[in-house]
């Protein structure tokens, strides 16, 4: 098991790298001389010059890459053109608003979709079950920045019960735990939550009728195991899959946010993207974009070596 | 009695086991309500987008001042207008065409593209194979909303720059598929058999590959549809896609915004047309799989 996860962990390096180059290349597709993007319009042709010294672009991709990398290492993403800010902070204070919104809609999705993925699965064919695909079916399948517009017009427009937008009453810097800042995360966060509900819980029917299937529980029902003891052996074995496909589903949450958070104004990750796309803040774009994808790629490692951890049938293999 | 004789005798037994593949799949299909109701409804909206200039009623740009923002069931105006007094039934109509089409279209390169290359990769194997599935590993560990946006974002708003951003999430999907299901043709008994009887392997993929991989990649490739759909549309609310005052489901969704609390009922329209359509490609996508008898 050692040597799988040492394995493992040095695939993740190189997929890191690969990461970081797909980054550093988002620069170079975009249209135009990414000096443009930096200088005035009008600047004369000796401070474009400099521009391009300051910043490496003189040099050739393979080396400006390394340079890249190198300051990446360090903590160093460039500043963003808009504020004039270091990107890394601008990254930092975003992400922890998106990583407190996916959570919340994970806990969200996660329970409903296990709750009624076990039912379902256990009574094939019941109304349960009929319900259970029937949401899961929609919740996948629908557009949830369309969902975030419909639940505002509910619950703000109509029923006045929550804010529509935004991350508390004052600035989104003091954030609190009490009912005036959480109410501005339960519009986003339930929106956010029904696509992993609608997975999670087609996971989760999936694999207890699987389970129940095989030929070991109807051993364990002929000896006379309760219906407890029974769902205890469903869960060990439905476990270590479930739990993979939720780590997977909670790095999407993060990456995905962009809609719901343009929807709601939720000051994290996906608003930051979307100032910095229509200011062409390529630094911004680019520091967040590997931020979040280096996020999934630890995400990934980490589901991976616990799955690995919880599966005696993997260790083995 | 020779090789012509046998090899009659092999055409004759399997169109007779095609045949009965597809009777029994349009057997299984035509026993599933949910399914042929999907396909109804997908089939109609499809009819309806493509006799859009028959059936709107007004013309998609043609704006009014005085006539903004009109409820649903104004007279002359059955869906109302939008926040430029253009006629929203006209609109979505016009809309569902691009949407449609922004939606299907990079689901259709992916799924040439992505299958020639997972074909490739699960067949020669060695080093083609992980020059390719390292690749595509790569673009596994960026969330798919994500790599969309970040793409089409650094490109730049537009219709072409949106789709392929699009194309480029679901390509390495469909190679993993592909990939997947002709390595485990090509270590079938039959293949070696093939291989033995001196085939090629233009004529092993040919004849005894691809006729067994392409239902399964077909099958997820519609899956793909109904989350396209979600995204294409996405871009576009986002202002990554479309550029107005093309009319786009997305795109009227994101200008509609503003009009939530005036007029909350229009402001929802245009989504409800892209749930509707995504719902029912996915469960269409089911009821195919379970039909085809494929496994997931």
């Amino acid at each position: 098991m050692w040597l799988y996860a040492l394995r493992r962990v040095l695939y993740a390096v190189p997929i890191a790298l690969a990461v970081s180059l797909v980054c550093f290349l988002l620069v170079h597709i975009a249209p135009g001389d990414p000096v443009s993007a930096i200088a005035p319009a009008d600047a004369p042709a000796e401070v474009v010059a400099q521009i391009r010294r300051d910043y490496g672009l003189d040099k050739s991709l393979p080396e400006q890459f390394g340079v890249w990398l190198l300051r990446a290492l360090q903590g160093d993403l460039g500043r963003s053109l808009g504020t004039g800010r270091p990107v890394l902070a601008e990254v930092r204070a975003a992400v922890g608003n998106t990583l407190m919104l996916a959570l919340f809609a994970a806990a969200i999705g996660f329970t409903l979709g296990t709750l009624l993925g076990a039912v379902a699965g256990a009574l094939r064919g019941s109304w349960v079950d009929k319900l259970a695909v029937g949401l899961a079916a929609a919740g996948v399948s629908v557009p949830h920045y369309w969902l975030g517009m419909v639940l505002v017009v509910l619950f703000s427009v109509m029923l006045g019960a929550l804010p529509a937008m935004g991350a508390g009453p004052g600035s989104s810097a003091d954030w609190a735990f009490d009912w005036a800042h959480l109410q501005f995360l339960v519009l986003p966060a339930v929106t956010l939550s029904v696509i992993p509900m609608g997975i999670v819980t087609r996971t989760v029917r999936g694999a207890v009728a699987e389970i129940l299937g095989q030929d070991f529980v109807t051993t364990l029902r002929g000896k006379g195991l309760r219906r407890m003891g029974i769902a205890w052996h469903v869960v060990k074995n439905a476990a270590p899959g479930v739990l993979a496909v939720m780590g997977l589903q909670l790095g999407y949450l993060m990456g995905g946010s962009i809609l719901v958070e343009t929807v709601f104004s939720w000051p994290g990750t996906g608003l930051l993207l979307n100032s910095a796309i229509f200011q062409r803040d390529i630094p911004v774009l680019q520091g967040t974009i590997l931020v979040l994808a280096l996020f999934f790629v630890a995400l990934n490692l980490a589901v991976d070596l616990l799955q690995t951890a919880l599966d005696p049938r993997i260790r083995r293999a | 009695m020779s090789a012509t004789h046998a090899a009659a005798a092999l055409a004759v037994a399997e169109g007779r086991r095609s045949r009965g593949y597809w009777q029994g799949v349009a057997r299984r299909l035509s026993r599933d309500p949910v399914t042929l109701a999907c396909g109804a409804i997908l089939l109609l909206m499809a009819l309806a987008l493509l006799l859009a200039p028959l059936l709107a009623p007004h013309d998609p740009y043609q704006t009014s001042m005085i006539r903004r923002l009109r409820p649903i069931g104004f007279p002359n105006h059955p869906l109302g207008t939008d926040e430029l007094g253009r006629d929203m039934l006209t609109r979505l109509l016009y809309g569902g065409r691009l949407s449609w089409f922004l939606g299907i279209t990079p689901v259709l390169i992916a799924f040439v593209v992505g299958g020639t290359l997972g074909v490739l990769a699960g067949f020669a194997g060695g080093w083609l194979n992980m020059a390719i599935m390292r690749t595509t590993d790569v673009f596994y560990a960026f969330p798919s909303v994500l790599l969309a946006v970040a793409v089409s974002g650094a490109l730049g708003p537009g219709v072409s720059n949106a789709m392929l951003a699009l194309t480029l999430v679901f390509v390495p999907q469909i190679i993993r598929v592909a990939e997947s299901t002709t390595t485990a043709v090509r270590n079938l008994d039959y293949v070696d058999a093939a291989r033995a009887t001196g085939a090629g392997p233009l004529t092993i993929v040919r004849v005894h590959v691809l006729p067994n991989v392409l239902g399964p990649i077909f099958v997820y490739a519609t899956s793909l549809i109904s989350v396209s759909m979600i995204l294409a549309s996405g871009l576009s609310f986002l202002g990554l896609g479309t550029r107005p005052p093309e009319p786009e489901w997305g795109l009227m969704l994101n200008t509609l915004r503003t009009a939530i609390y005036s007029q909350p009922m229009l402001a929802v329209l245009p989504g409800l047309c892209i749930f509707v359509t995504s719902i029912c490609f996915n469960l269409l996508s089911d009821g195919l799989r379970s039909a085809m008898d494929v496994r997931a």
